[in-house]
């Protein structure tokens, strides 16, 4: 028995090792294989004539199409995705059962794969009349962020305590005044998490705007226009025979990366924060 | 409050709607997405019957023939591959971090567990690319004494269970807290030691959780896309090993869309084969949460 939990104990321990040795390395070999390739110019410009047979030219395109995609898409989510998260734990806060099986269904909306939401994002784009686009592309990002975007508020806003929407109805706020003046205020920090996690899953994806948001390389002046992103500009370049541009490929991965190390840690910053002003029983 | 002119009851009405109508949509997303799926493979499922679309090996879109066999088979392979690497890894960190470990190791993992479920696929993929496939073609193909090219089943199941570790292990960590402490010190004090309170009480109790977080891990890696897209191979024949290339269905779905707009068929097709996707992630999200919910309802 002794030299059985021996045994598991070194795997356990090695089993942690090894995912933090994954992340390590993943993160490692992306920044050696990009750094070297990075430059000013990389970030500052948009594709130039023959710059995908090496020549000069940057990823201007994909970094800002990018995030104009993703914040618009957390926008809207933001604007669809607030009132439900306020309207299950303020206005349902007596409906417990009701509310686990909305939790239920958001969490089987978030289990589906992005690429399903891609086509069908794809089908309702023709069927509404639209090309690929950044309209097109935020609008299926928006349908895919949301259930990410409720859970994560919801997670936060079912930790107050009841007795603050009591207090708040007992001196004669209505459940709107309770929500948005009261509860809104005090999980701020914690909502902020949840925007900026839905944002992270935004900018990250490939699969939902490979159809919907296309690509160019030009910036996009409108919403009707199509848009590069990131992970599509790595995607592309990578496929490309040329070294050149392989690298620039992993020039682009380092800008991906350090975009969405930037959120992970301002998300947990946020986090302590709303730890700190919590409000518990 | 006085920078509105119109009165609270009113105010209070109107966010009562927008807030039911948001939610209303939001409840009918999934049913949508089904039937607009479901509505685009009408065209297929009319022409080709379902047993040939789902078991019949001859996938030839331009003489009409949809088999999906190789593409469902790929699809298994990698998901159960990089589940049978997943899994245990998850398990025994989960142990090790949940009843083991120092507080420094336990502020040390969270990040890490944390940056690694953010980090985007395309990511992945590349890291797919830069280090598993050399990996599995120029070393672990020839120690093993096969001529492979390293874009293979074996590479796309080693990338997708790095990046379904911190899913799977997430829930088991949240699993292994919910059990009450009572139990454990029940056993302890009965004089069992740590390790077989861990492995006869522990483990037993959470039993059914355990296996539905694999079963929502098996979920979230049937649908990866880009990833598993990138370091798989690509090549439509049904895979009789590890070393072969894959072409899993999500990778078919992005590799052809678009493309085969002009052609209705080939786009119902795809369609019908998100629709397959939907259905399977779906229902094994379905199964792992009703389980999970009864449990940590009864602990």
């Amino acid at each position: 028995m002794k030299a059985e939990e021996r045994f598991f104990r070194i795997f356990m321990f090695l089993s942690t090792l090894l995912i933090a040795v994954a992340l390590l390395l993943l993160i490692a070999s992306i920044l050696v294989k990009g750094l070297p390739a990075i430059s000013w110019e990389m970030i500052s410009q948009t594709p130039k004539g023959g710059y995908y047979f090496g020549k000069e030219g940057g990823i201007l395109n994909a970094i800002l199409g990018s995030l104009y995609l993703s914040l618009g898409a957390t926008f809207l989510a933001f604007i669809v995705g607030l009132p439900v998260a306020l309207f299950m734990n303020i206005h349902l806060i007596n409906r417990k059962k009701l509310v686990n099986s909305i939790r239920f269904f958001l969490d089987l909306l978030w289990g589906v794969p992005s690429i399903v939401y891609g086509a069908f994002g794809f089908t309702l784009m023709i069927y509404l009349g639209l090309r690929t686009s950044l309209l097109a592309g935020i609008i299926t990002v928006t349908l895919f962020i949301i259930p990410i975007m409720v859970r994560g508020m919801d997670e936060v806003l079912k930790t107050v305590t009841r007795g603050l929407y009591e207090s708040a109805m007992s001196l004669g706020s209505t459940k709107s005044e309770t929500a948005y003046f009261i509860f809104f205020r005090q999980c701020i920090p914690g909502i902020i998490t949840a925007i900026l996690l839905s944002f992270g899953r935004a900018i990250g994806d490939a699969a939902s705007v490979l159809f919907t948001t296309g690509y160019t390389d030009y910036l996009p002046t409108s919403l009707s226009q199509p848009t590069a992103t990131l992970p599509l500009s790595i995607f592309f370049q990578l496929s490309s025979p040329i070294d050149e541009v392989k690298v620039r490929a992993y020039a682009s991965a380092v800008v991906l990366t350090v975009i969405v190390l930037t959120i992970s840690i301002l998300s947990r910053y946020f986090t302590k924060r709303f730890h700190q002003h919590k409000i518990s029983d | 409050m006085r920078f509105f002119d119109f009165n609270r009851e009113f105010r209070d009405r109107f966010h009562f709607s927008w807030m039911t109508i948001c939610l209303v949509m939001v409840m009918l997303l999934p049913f949508i997405l089904f039937f607009g799926l479901l509505f685009k493979s009408t065209l297929i499922l009319s022409s080709n019957s379902l047993g040939d679309l789902l078991f019949s090996s001859i996938w030839r879109p331009v003489r009409g023939e949809y088999g999906f066999l190789p593409f469902i088979i790929s699809s298994v392979w990698v998901t159960v591959l990089s589940m049978l690497i997943a899994g245990p890894v998850c398990l025994l960190t989960a142990i090790h971090l949940t009843q083991y470990a120092r507080k420094y190791v336990l502020r040390f993992m969270h990040p890490v567990i944390d940056i690694l479920a953010g980090i985007p696929s395309v990511i992945f993929g590349v890291w797919g690319i830069l280090i598993v496939v050399p990996f599995v073609g120029n070393y672990l193909g020839p120690w093993l004494g096969k001529e492979v090219s390293g874009y293979s089943i074996l590479a796309g199941s080693v990338v997708l269970s790095i990046m379904i570790i911190p899913f799977v292990l997430n829930i088991l960590i949240e699993i292994f807290r919910t059990i009450p402490i009572e139990l454990s010190e029940a056993s302890l004090s009965l004089g069992a030691t740590k390790w077989q309170t861990i492995k006869y009480v522990m483990i037993k109790k959470a039993l059914p959780g355990i296996i539905s977080a694999f079963g929502l891990g098996v979920s979230r890696a049937f649908g990866e896309t880009i990833a598993v897209l990138m370091v798989v191979g690509n090549v439509a024949k049904i895979p009789t090993g590890t070393f072969q290339p894959g072409y899993p269905l999500p990778a078919l779905i992005a590799n052809n869309y678009g493309e085969m707009l002009s052609i209705p068929q080939y786009d119902s097709a795809l369609m019908f084969a998100a629709l397959v996707l939907f259905v399977v992630v779906v229902v094994f999200n379905l199964a792992s949460r009703t389980v999970i919910m009864r449990y940590e309802r009864t602990s």
